[in-house]
């Protein structure tokens, strides 16, 4: 970065955006704020990563537990479905609710220097993808451990998160601009957030819900990431997305659905990214 | 003028718009109809100027003038709502010492996230630490978290990272004020390097006598305009006349110019007499000012209040004319105050209103000056605003 004084010309300054000073700089801070910041919860305390582990297994312990003792759920691998389900919800949770409040609690950078703003919510988004990763691991362990055959479709495990961690992105640029002009966003987040745990197979299988219902949930963007999870990852012979959905429509809605959290995302972020400084 | 422009401002314009109710949840957004109401702040008003390369530039200015939101526009914290800023050559992004530190972090990994916040690839950033390191003379403490440092240790970190940037222009807003006495002095001597240098800086700052020593030009901005542009120590001197001469009711409209009785200086010490305008703590301290009457004023009281950066009043004095005199000042006349204050005050920055009445009228206001001196008092941090004496001692008792 050996700048040369003698040729630098004037350039204009745009003010602060989204992106802010290059797109070089905008992936190192990205990337340094990620890995510092999960560095942060894997070595910070004692047990470290184990306690991001601790949450989501004893969670599984208890809804197992509930679902095969109570209401009991009979289908084939239940229980490492419900486990690989609450992972993978436990990223979306901890990436929105993480991302929420983050542009608010680093004030003090968006205040005083120049910085990216968008690698703020994004980073909270890329940690938690950092946590799911390991976690991950210890879930295909568990699935091994349960009798689940590997099957070619393990493969396909990068196409399921990639539309989710798009999803995540644009509800983290939505949620945390948001939420600078309004306060409450975070409180209401936390509610909606839960209800989107019922409204997305996570602790029942989609295969116990029938009509309507099935078809209002197909459209639920996150639906068709789960249930296809559940065919790629755990039974091949669980019910696919199409036909859960019983036709185009409810796919057509979480589609549209899905388009339109990201424009509006996109869009809400840079609308209100010059001005948060302000509003602080 | 041959020196290239290393910044243009050119009509900066920058309007907030303060809700007089402030509706921050979605809940009151929701359920209120009606149209907000706003007060319109406007914070700088058409403001053009350039900074050559090279340059140390300082901007002065009473609190709200609009200097820091001019830092602000140039730093691309704030979007300007017109007019157009160009500059050439690389910015610290920086506009304050310390900010983007990580307290969870160590001394090395900050280094490394500050240096990519400045533009640095991490490689970079990374090659950098030892310099850092050695200028904040911090070598040993390289892997203790931040949240461990003492104030003091941060700042010279945060100073040492911003110095060791490539940046061609720096954007520094009253940063001397920090750190031991030695570490100011080596502050000092790279702000003089600097000024020296071919980079650029834009300084903000309280201080006329860092404006005087290392500003090459300066500007006074008030009310978001520039009331003076030009050679550094008039503008500094047109900030201390604009200080002293402000009159109650705060705008020169209803008082039509110039009050009765005017500060004309006012000063800090050391004990051989010297100005200073950053005091160590708990050493000896003057305080001087002169006044001037303009017009005849009946039994003048004098008051100087000295209030911490947190508001708090912390010490004050009043006084009126010498006794065997008679008690009424006429116009042409100077009064000369001086003496010295003990110096009990926390390290911190302080502000010193000064205040004058007639007829010992506390209703009778003839001057008030929230600002008319501005200064620092450095050394360890102690608990409170003041330190008293003590003479508490230990005694242990039992088996």
């Amino acid at each position: 970065m050996n700048a040369q004084p003698q040729t630098a010309e004037l350039r204009e300054v745009g003010g602060p955006s989204a992106l802010g000073g290059g797109w070089s700089r905008f992936f190192e801070l990205l990337w340094l704020m990620s890995v510092t910041e999960f560095k942060k919860t894997f070595f910070g305390t004692a047990l470290g990563y184990l306690w991001s582990l601790v949450r989501p297994l004893l969670l599984f312990a208890v809804l197992l537990l509930v679902f095969t003792q109570v209401f009991k759920i009979d289908i084939p691998h239940y229980p490492v479905l419900l486990l690989f389900n609450i992972v993978l919800f436990g990223f979306f949770q901890e990436a929105t609710g993480g991302a929420v409040s983050s542009v608010l609690a680093q004030e003090g950078i968006v205040r005083k220097t120049q910085f990216p703003r968008l690698v703020i919510p994004l980073a909270v988004v890329l940690t938690a993808l950092f946590t799911l990763g390991l976690n991950m691991i210890v879930v295909f362990g568990f699935m091994l451990g349960f009798g689940v055959y590997p099957m070619w479709t393990w493969l396909l495990l990068p196409v399921l998160f990639a539309p989710l961690f798009v999803f995540v992105c644009a509800l983290a640029m939505l949620l945390s601009a948001l939420n600078v002009r309004f306060r409450d966003v975070t409180i209401i987040w936390v509610v909606v957030a839960t209800a989107l745990n019922y409204a997305t197979p996570v602790i029942y299988p989609l295969e116990f819900v029938q009509g309507t219902l099935k078809h209002l949930l197909m459209a639920n963007p996150l639906t068709p990431i789960f249930q296809q999870a559940h065919v790629w990852m755990i039974d091949s012979h669980a019910e696919g997305v199409w036909a859960a959905a019983g036709g185009p429509l409810p796919l057509i809605a979480a589609g549209l659905i899905y388009v339109a959290v990201c424009i509006l995302g996109v869009w809400v972020f840079n609308r209100e990214a010059p001005r948060i400084a302000e509003q602080l | 003028m041959s020196k290239p422009i290393a910044i243009e401002v050119s009509g900066v314009e920058k309007t907030f718009r303060i809700p007089t109710h402030k509706v921050d949840s979605l809940k009151e957004r929701l359920t209120t109809f009606s149209q907000q109401d706003f007060r319109e702040l406007q914070a700088l008003r058409g403001v053009s100027f350039e900074v050559e390369r090279g340059e140390f530039f300082g901007i002065v200015g009473r609190n709200g003038s609009g200097k820091s939101t001019l830092l602000k526009i140039l730093a691309s914290i704030y979007a300007a709502d017109g007019g157009r800023v160009r500059m050439a050559g690389q910015l610290a992004p920086f506009i304050e010492l310390g900010v983007g530190f990580n307290p969870e972090l160590t001394a090395r990994e900050n280094v490394e996230l500050n240096g990519v916040m400045m533009g640095l690839t991490r490689r970079d950033a990374r090659s950098r630490l030892a310099a850092v390191l050695a200028f904040a003379e911090l070598e040993e403490f390289v892997d203790l978290k931040l949240k461990n440092y003492s104030s003091g240790m941060l700042v010279r970190l945060a100073f040492s990272v911003m110095i060791q940037s490539d940046a061609e222009i720096l954007l520094i807003d009253e940063v001397l004020a920090v750190g031991d006495a030695s570490f100011q002095q080596k502050c000092s001597d790279v702000f003089h390097e600097i000024r020296d240098s071919a980079r650029t800086v834009v300084f903000v700052t309280h201080d006329m006598s860092a404006v005087e020593q290392y500003c090459h030009r300066a500007m006074l901005l008030h009310d978001g305009e520039i009331k003076a542009i030009g050679d550094s120590g008039e503008v500094a001197r047109s900030y201390l006349r604009l200080n002293f001469e402000q009159a109650p009711g705060e705008s020169d409209a209803d008082m039509g110019g110039v009050a009765d009785i005017t500060l004309a200086d006012v000063w800090l010490e050391d004990g051989d007499g010297k100005r200073i305008t950053n005091v160590e703590r708990e050493a000896e301290v003057g305080f001087g000012a002169v006044l001037e009457a303009h017009r005849t004023v009946e039994g003048p009281t004098f008051g100087f209040i000295f209030t911490n950066s947190d508001g708090v009043e912390v010490t004050g004095f009043g006084l009126g004319l010498p006794k065997d005199l008679p008690d009424r000042l006429e116009a042409g006349q100077r009064v000369r105050l001086s003496g010295e204050i003990e110096n009990r005050m926390a390290p911190g920055r302080y502000v010193v209103k000064c205040w004058i009445h007639r007829e010992h009228n506390y209703a009778n206001l003839v001057l008030h000056s929230p600002q008319v001196l501005d200064f620092v008092v450095f050394g360890k941090e102690g608990a409170g605003v003041v330190s008293l004496d003590h003479a508490v001692s230990a005694t242990v008792e039992g088996p």
